[in-house]
């Protein structure tokens, strides 16, 4: 991932910013500079398998203590890495990298619409921020389950008034992406922040409308997915090889610990270096990249090894 | 050692256009054009993908496309076109720095965007103020930018230095008032009852062609930091109140200069001449240029042989005189700004005072 330097930093409090969020603050060895907006930390977890490496967007709740804050949303479904997170108390020491600045506004004045599901709130309080002190002409759309279960929505609101509109799915608000994409000002730009479906389909709103791609900003970590994760087959004809991928596993890592060579770089579906071709599959691919389009997608003929998953029993695959 | 959070003259207005311009602003390799609709664009000059200079590319519309594999930036540098997929990567941008056209000038702020207010861009509105005429050029310095400050901040090298042009006795029998405050250090100098040196004497004749006699010599040099400095010159025939203030019957320039830090031991200097009399003479205006070109060709010579020696003397610390002064403030200003951007303490006096070694370390 990032090749910055790693640091030691040290758990300063462990809050609960909603249900299954745990917000973490952590002190590093020298003061953290108030980190710009969009920026995220890479924090090595430690998982039974061995060492992996989580992103998590900084918090920016208007704090210039020197402290850093990331929240984490609990996936028991997920690779083990929000588990151990939660795990983490006060005074407890851990590995990171950064801030890594990868998700910065753009720069001028443009409009801007900042989307957000779920835990997908965290680098939009930052990117809110900064619009207002540019005195841009902005708006936050919030969604989530409800308002109790949606981390800052109070902070945010309080920030921001009159910009935040929250759709709570319990109380039937939904986000209609091509509502969102109608009501961004031609020649703004939409940032988006949340599940891979979510981006999927504004995605497809955004290109239906003819606008710009450069004008769609998005981040994912490459977590989320349509299915739940579980566990499949993969084989390789060409090379004779199955392996199993069990859930916390990527495909990219099953295949390479059978020895099987593939090129990959940003193991977060952006790059496409690690992409296979798909010969069959028993069930729908789980895409999790950003990099195929939908077309692609629609083909069915690729994936991505290091994000995407199977949701059946098995897939054979040549690469 | 310079401050990023100030704008930077990076171009000539004309230097700039449908063409691609590299530059090297404050260490930081940049590309230069227009949009169709004439909006300057100052793009990091390394392509995303594999850091090729970008300005081996081509303009297509507004955008900038990388000369090796195609891959297409908008004017505020995110990507919007990769070869061979079908989406873009969502990190895919160069940085995109502020700039303003001003007073003839590409204006860049290499430092936090945030803080780019076109307010702060340097007076140098003789340039493009209809009460004035002139015009100037870009010398490209292989000497640390604080060394020209160090030369407009002294002007009584005109007397050695500049001997066929500029040179009164009189330069270094008069001491300078001095000026300064946060921002700004102030000299102002004048020679009463003097000789006009051969460069103001010509300019004189221009006017009052019959006019022989002893004339007043006016010197006020205005730094504002980072690298800003504005020379207000002149001579008036004796007893016609120039000293008191009226000016009228006198020939008054303004010498604009600005530098940009490039690469460590590297600048660009931007300097122009401007008269506030027969402001239609474009003769005059070429020939006024000419004469200043020949005159800053001889700081050029110095100053390129100063940082040479500088260089070629490592264990050696500047003595300072007390005609050093005003650079001296500057350096002491500049000082200032960079220790309040890098949160450090600022440099002691002494250690500042020689500071060849300084100039020696970094641009």
């Amino acid at each position: 991932m990032s090749g910055g330097t790693k640091r030691v930093a040290t758990v300063e409090a462990r809050d609960e910013a909603a249900p299954d969020i745990a917000l973490i603050t952590l002190r590093l060895p020298t003061p953290a500079l108030v980190p710009p907006p969009g920026s995220h930390l890479d924090v090595t977890v430690r998982l039974p398998g061995g060492d992996e490496t989580r992103s998590y967007s900084l918090v920016d709740l208007g704090h210039d203590d020197g402290l850093l804050r990331i929240a984490v949303r609990r996936r028991r479904d997920g690779r083990g890495g929000s588990v151990w997170m939660h795990s983490l108390t006060r005074g407890d020491e851990l590995e990171v990298v950064g801030p890594v600045d990868e998700f910065p506004l753009n720069p001028g004045s443009a409009p801007s619409v900042l989307l957000a599901a779920g835990i997908g709130i965290t680098p939009v309080l930052g990117l809110a921020r900064a619009l207002r002190s540019r005195s841009s002409d902005y708006r936050i759309v919030y969604a989530g389950r409800s308002r109790e279960h949606m981390a800052f929505a109070q902070e945010l609101e309080a920030a921001h008034p009159g910009l935040v509109t929250l759709a709570e799915s319990a109380r039937g608000g939904r986000v209609s992406p091509a509502e969102v994409v109608a009501r961004v000002p031609r020649g703004g730009v939409l940032y988006v922040c949340g599940p891979m479906g979510l981006l999927r389909d504004v995605r497809r709103a955004w290109q239906q409308e003819g606008r710009s791609p450069a004008d769609l900003r998005f981040e994912t970590f490459g977590t989320s997915g349509d299915h739940a994760a579980r566990p499949y087959q993969v084989t390789v004809e060409r090379l004779g090889v199955t392996v199993q991928v069990p859930v916390g596993t990527s495909m990219l890592d099953a295949l390479q610990a059978a020895g099987v060579e593939i090129m990959y770089d940003c193991l977060r579906g952006e790059c496409g270096l690690c992409r296979v071709r798909i010969l069959e599959s028993d069930g729908p691919v789980d895409h999790r990249d950003v990099f195929l389009s939908s077309r692609q997608r629609a083909e069915g003929r690729q994936m991505c090894a290091c994000v995407s998953r199977i949701a059946g029993r098995g897939v054979t695959i040549d690469c | 050692m310079y401050p990023l959070n100030a704008w930077y003259a990076a171009a000539w207005d004309t230097e700039v256009g449908r063409t691609l311009l590299p530059r090297t602003i404050c260490e930081r390799p940049v590309v230069l054009y227009r949009t169709s609709e004439g909006t300057p664009v100052a793009l990091a000059d390394a392509c995303w993908h594999r850091l090729v200079p970008l300005s081996m590319g081509r303009l297509d519309g507004d955008n900038l496309v990388c000369g090796y594999h195609g891959v297409t930036y908008g004017p505020n540098g995110r990507c919007t076109r990769m070869p061979a997929q079908e989406t873009l990567n969502p990190s895919a941008a160069v940085t995109s720095y502020p700039v303003v056209e001003r007073h003839r000038y590409v204006w860049i702020w290499p430092g936090d965007p945030d803080r780019a207010d076109p307010a702060l861009v340097p007076d140098l509105h003789w340039n493009d103020d209809p009460a004035w005429a002139g015009d100037g050029e870009r010398i490209e310095l292989d000497c640390d930018y604080r060394l020209v400050l160090d030369n407009l901040m002294d002007l009584t090298h005109e007397q050695f230095l500049h001997a066929d042009s500029l040179a009164n006795d009189e330069l270094s029998d008069a001491e300078p008032d001095v000026a300064h405050d946060a921002d700004s250090v102030t000299l102002t100098r004048w020679m009463h009852g003097i000789e006009a040196p051969p460069f103001l004497a010509m300019q004189l004749r221009r006017k009052s062609p019959e006019y022989r006699g002893p004339v007043d010599r006016w010197q006020i040099i205005r730094f504002t930091a980072p690298s800003t400095v504005t020379i207000d010159v002149g001579v008036a025939p004796v007893g016609t109140g120039a000293p008191e203030g009226d000016r009228s019957a006198g020939v008054n320039g303004h010498v604009l200069n600005t530098i940009t830090p490039a690469g460590p031991g590297r600048c660009h200097y931007f300097w122009a001449f401007t008269r506030n009399y027969h402001l239609g003479d474009q003769g005059l205006t070429n020939l006024l240029r000419q004469n200043v070109s020949c005159v800053f060709g001889q700081d050029t010579d110095m100053l390129n042989a100063q940082q040479r020696a500088i260089e070629a003397n490592p264990d050696h610390e500047f003595y300072n005189l007390n005609i050093d002064i005003g650079g001296m403030w500057a350096r002491r200003i500049i000082d200032a700004k960079v220790a309040a951007e890098q949160g450090r303490e600022r440099t002691h006096p002494t250690t500042l005072a020689s500071v060849a070694a300084t100039t020696r370390r970094s641009a």
